[in-house]
C-alpha cells in the first residue's frame, strides 16, 4: 500500500509523526518533490484564485501525487490542541480537494479534533490505522513509536536543527535542493523570524529566505526553536485567548524575542491574504513598538512575489541593520 | 454612560432598543458613509476583512459623538469576528480614544461571563431591562417581515422606488415605536402600504429569483454590498436571503434560543456531501444553500463575501461542483475597500440576463416538449 503524503502545510510540523506511524503499519509512504514551478503553476490553476498562497501550493502537491499513491493523506485538521483551530481552510481541504480536482486516490481524511482534549488523538490513530490493518494492538504499538520519532524531532528542532535536515535524519527523505550548512550558524546579526513553517521552510515558497539572510550575515531564529512551554506564556499575556494555534506562536515567539538581547529584529513572513495572520500580525506590530523599538519587516508571499524585490527588501533590512549597530 | 455598537443593516434598530432598555444613553453611529470606510481603512491592517474596518470606521465616528463604550458580538473562532474587538481596542488605543469596549461572547463559551456583562451594563432595574431585550426582538422581527415584503416587490412594482419609500419610514416607525402595540401597527401600516402598491405585470412576468448568501456582515450591510438588493431589485430580481437579522441574533446571542425557521439551518445539514464539516462563519450553510434553493426553484445563487474571508473561501471552492449538480447558476462576489460600483453593476447584469435567458430557454423547451406529446 503506497500513501502519498503532500510536502505541503503541515508536513513541516508532523512529517516523521506520520511517516512513522505509517510505515510501522507496513505502508509505503510516497513524499510528493520540494515545490517547483511545475507544482505551484498546477497548484495555481487548481485552487480559487482567493486562496493563499499555501493553500495553492497544497493542490499542486495532491496532484503531483495523483499517480504515485493508492491512498492520499489530507486529513481534516480542525485543531491540533484543545480550545483552538489553524484556519477555516484546514477545515475544508478536503472537501475542497475533492470538489476542485478530478481523478484523485482515494483519500485518508479523518478528522482530527482535539479541541475537547488530547485524548481524542488516540481514537484518530485507530481510525486511520484501521484502514491498513484490522490488529488493534499493531496500531497502538505503532502510535506508540510514531509519537517518540515526534518527540525526538521536536528535541532536534528545539536544538536548532531546521525542520529539514531533521526530517531527513528521522525519515530519510530527503530536504531538497538546498545547499548545506548555507543560512546556518553563527552570523553578525540574529534576528527572529516569525511566521507559518510551511512558508519559512518551503525553499520555493519563500525564495530561499533563510539562505539569502544567512548569505548577508543574518542568523536566523524561528518559533520552532522556542520551546512550547515558553510560546503559551509568552501568548497568555494577550487580553484574549488567541484561538488559532498558528497565531498563538506567532504572537508567543515575538514577545519572547523581543525580551532576548540577543535579537537584533524580527521579519515576519506571511502569505497574502492569510487571515488570522491580518490580525494577529497586526497585533504583533503594534506590541513590539510600544516595547522596544526593533527593527521590522514584514514580508507577504504570493505567486506573484518576485526575487529581486524580496531581495531588495532584504538587503534594505539589514542595512538597518548594520546602521543600527554602527549607532 | 454613552454607549454605542457598529452598523450592520438594520442592526441599528435593535441595538438601539436593547442599549435603551438597559437604561443607557445610545449613539447609533452615522450610517456607513465613504468617510467611514476611509477612517476604518486608515487605521486597519492591511488584510483585515472589510467588515472590521467599516466597524473601526463607526468607533471612531461615534467616538466624535461622545460614545464612551463600545458593545459589540465576540466569538471563539475560528473565523476572524472573533478577535476583532482585541485588534480594534488596541487599534483605538494607539489613536489615543479611550473608549471601553464590552464583548459579549457566544453563550456556548461563558454563559456567566455574558449575565455578568449585561449586568454590569445594566443602568437600570431588571424588569425594564427584560422589557428592552424583549421590544429589541419585537422589532427586529418586524424589520425582517416588512424587509422580506420588500425585497418581493421591487421587481415587480410599477413605480420604481415606492417600495422603499415605504421602508425606509416603516424602519423609521419600527425604531421610534416605543410600545409592542407601536411596534404592531407600523409593521400592520407597512405591509397594508407595501400591498397596495400598484405592479407592472410585463415586469412581474419576467421577474427571476436569486438566492443571496455569503458572509453575515456582507449579506446585511448594504454599504458593504453596494446596496445589491436594491439593484438586483431594479434589473427585475426577487432576492431571498438565507439569513435574516433576527435569525443571526438568535443563533449568536441566545444560542438558539428561539425557534426559528431559517435556510440557513436547513441548509448546514444539506451541505453534507459537499463540505462534511463546521468551517466557521456561514461557509458550511453558503454550500448546502446551492441545494436548498435549488430545491425551491430558485434561478441563480450569488455568495457574497468580503475578500481574504476564510469561510467563504473554503464555500467558495466547492460552489462550483454543487452548481453543476444542482443545476443552479451560481457567481460569487468579494468586496473590498477596492470594490467599484460600475464593475459590479456589469457583473449583476451579465449574471441576471444570463439566468433569465436560461429560465426562457427552459421554459420553452418544456413547452416544446409538451407540444410533441
Amino acid at each position: 500500500m503506497r500513501i502519498g503524503i503532500p510536502r505541503a502545510l503541515f508536513y513541516y510540523y508532523y512529517f516523521p509523526l506520520w511517516h512513522a506511524f505509517f510505515t510501522a503499519l507496513g505502508a509505503k509512504v510516497e513524499v510528493s518533490p520540494p515545490t517547483n514551478k511545475a507544482i505551484l503553476d498546477q497548484g495555481v490553476r487548481g485552487a480559487v484564485d482567493e486562496a493563499c498562497l499555501p493553500i495553492k501550493v497544497y493542490y499542486g502537491h495532491v496532484l503531483a501525487l495523483r499517480n504515485k499513491a493508492d491512498l492520499l493523506f489530507v486529513p481534516r485538521l480542525v485543531s491540533v490542541e484543545p480550545k483552538a483551530y489553524i484556519c477555516p481552510k484546514f477545515m475544508g481541504l478536503p472537501d475542497m480537494l475533492r470538489a476542485g480536482l478530478r481523478d484523485l486516490p482515494r483519500f485518508i481524511d479523518t478528522n482530527v479534533n482535539l479541541r475537547q482534549g488530547t485524548e481524542k488523538v488516540l481514537e484518530v490513530a485507530l481510525e486511520m490505522g484501521r484502514l491498513l490493518t484490522r490488529n488493534k494492538r499493531q496500531i497502538l504499538a505503532a502510535w506508540e513509536k510514531a509519537q517518540a520519532v515526534y518527540q525526538h524531532y521536536v528535541a532536534l528542532l528545539e536544538s536548532g536543527l531546521r525542520p529539514g535536515p531533521a526530517i531527513e535524519r528521522l525519515t530519510g527523505v530527503p530536504e531538497g535542493r538546498r545547499r548545506r550548512g548555507e543560512g546556518e550558524g553563527p552570523g553578525r546579526w540574529k534576528v527572529g523570524l516569525v511566521g507559518h513553517g510551511y512558508n519559512l521552510y518551503d525553499e520555493y515558497i519563500s525564495m530561499d529566505l533563510i539562505g539569502r539572510l544567512g548569505r548577508l550575515g543574518v542568523e536566523v531564529v524561528t518559533p520552532d526553536q522556542i520551546p512550547g512551554a515558553v510560546i503559551e506564556t509568552e501568548a497568555a499575556r494577550l487580553p484574549k485567548r488567541l484561538f488559532w494555534t498558528l497565531g498563538k506562536r506567532l504572537v508567543g515567539s515575538t514577545l519572547h524575542f523581543l525580551q532576548r538581547p540577543d535579537i537584533d529584529g524580527i521579519i515576519h513572513v506571511s502569505s497574502f491574504g492569510c487571515g488570522p495572520d491580518s490580525l494577529v500580525g497586526d497585533l504583533v506590530e503594534r506590541f513590539s513598538q510600544r516595547t522596544r523599538k526593533l527593527p521590522f519587516l514584514y514580508l507577504t508571499l504570493d505567486e506573484q512575489t518576485g526575487e529581486a524585490g524580496l531581495q531588495t527588501r532584504v538587503e534594505a533590512f539589514t542595512d538597518m541593520l548594520a546602521w543600527r549597530a554602527a549607532q | 454612560m454613552k454607549a454605542t455598537f457598529p452598523h450592520m443593516g438594520n442592526l441599528y434598530i435593535t441595538a438601539r432598543a436593547l442599549l435603551g432598555g438597559l437604561g443607557l444613553e445610545v449613539v447609533v453611529p452615522p450610517p456607513c458613509t465613504k468617510r467611514t470606510l476611509s477612517l476604518g481603512t486608515q487605521h486597519s491592517p492591511e488584510f483585515a476583512c472589510l467588515p472590521l474596518k467599516l466597524n473601526l470606521g463607526n468607533y471612531i465616528e461615534a467616538a466624535e459623538r461622545g460614545a464612551e463604550v463600545i458593545v459589540m458580538a465576540g466569538g471563539v473562532g475560528p473565523c476572524r469576528f472573533g478577535y476583532y474587538a482585541q485588534v480594534q481596542r488596541e487599534i483605538l488605543k494607539d489613536l489615543g480614544y479611550d473608549m471601553e469596549m464590552v464583548v459579549l461572547e457566544p453563550p456556548d463559551a461563558h454563559f456567566s461571563e455574558l449575565v455578568d456583562k449585561i449586568k454590569y451594563l445594566c443602568q437600570t432595574d431588571w424588569r425594564r431591562a427584560i422589557q428592552g431585550v424583549r421590544m429589541a426582538w419585537w422589532k427586529t422581527r418586524a424589520v425582517d417581515e416588512v424587509e422580506k415584503r420588500v425585497e418581493w416587490l421591487r421587481p415587480r412594482e410599477k413605480v420604481l422606488g415606492t417600495a422603499d419609500r415605504i421602508y425606509n419610514r416603516a424602519r423609521a416607525a419600527i425604531d421610534a415605536a416605543a410600545t409592542r402595540r407601536e411596534v404592531e401597527l407600523a409593521r400592520q401600516q407597512a405591509l397594508a402600504e407595501l400591498d397596495a402598491v400598484e405592479r407592472d405585470p410585463v415586469r412581474e412576468a419576467k421577474v427571476v429569483r436569486i438566492a443571496l448568501v455569503g458572509e453575515i456582515y456582507t449579506l446585511l450591510e448594504p454599504f458593504m454590498n453596494l446596496d445589491i438588493e436594491r439593484k438586483l431589485g431594479r434589473m427585475g430580481a426577487e432576492v431571498v436571503r438565507d439569513l435574516y437579522l433576527s435569525e443571526w441574533i438568535n443563533d449568536h446571542l441566545f444560542g438558539g434560543f428561539m425557534r426559528l425557521d431559517s435556510p440557513a439551518k436547513k441548509a448546514k445539514k444539506l451541505a453534507q456531501p459537499y463540505l462534511g464539516y463546521f468551517v466557521g462563519g456561514h461557509g458550511r450553510e453558503s454550500v448546502g444553500s446551492v441545494v436548498y434553493f435549488a430545491r425551491k426553484g430558485f434561478d441563480g445563487l450569488i455568495q457574497l463575501a468580503p475578500f481574504t474571508c476564510m469561510p467563504e473561501i473554503v464555500a467558495e471552492s466547492i460552489l462550483p461542483r454543487a452548481s453543476q449538480d444542482c443545476d443552479l447558476p451560481v457567481m460569487t462576489m468579494f468586496f473590498d475597500e477596492q470594490t467599484g460600483e460600475a464593475g459590479f453593476v456589469t457583473r449583476l447584469e451579465a449574471f441576471v440576463d444570463m439566468i433569465r435567458r436560461r429560465k426562457e430557454a427552459d421554459r420553452r423547451s418544456r413547452a416544446g416538449a409538451m407540444d410533441g406529446a
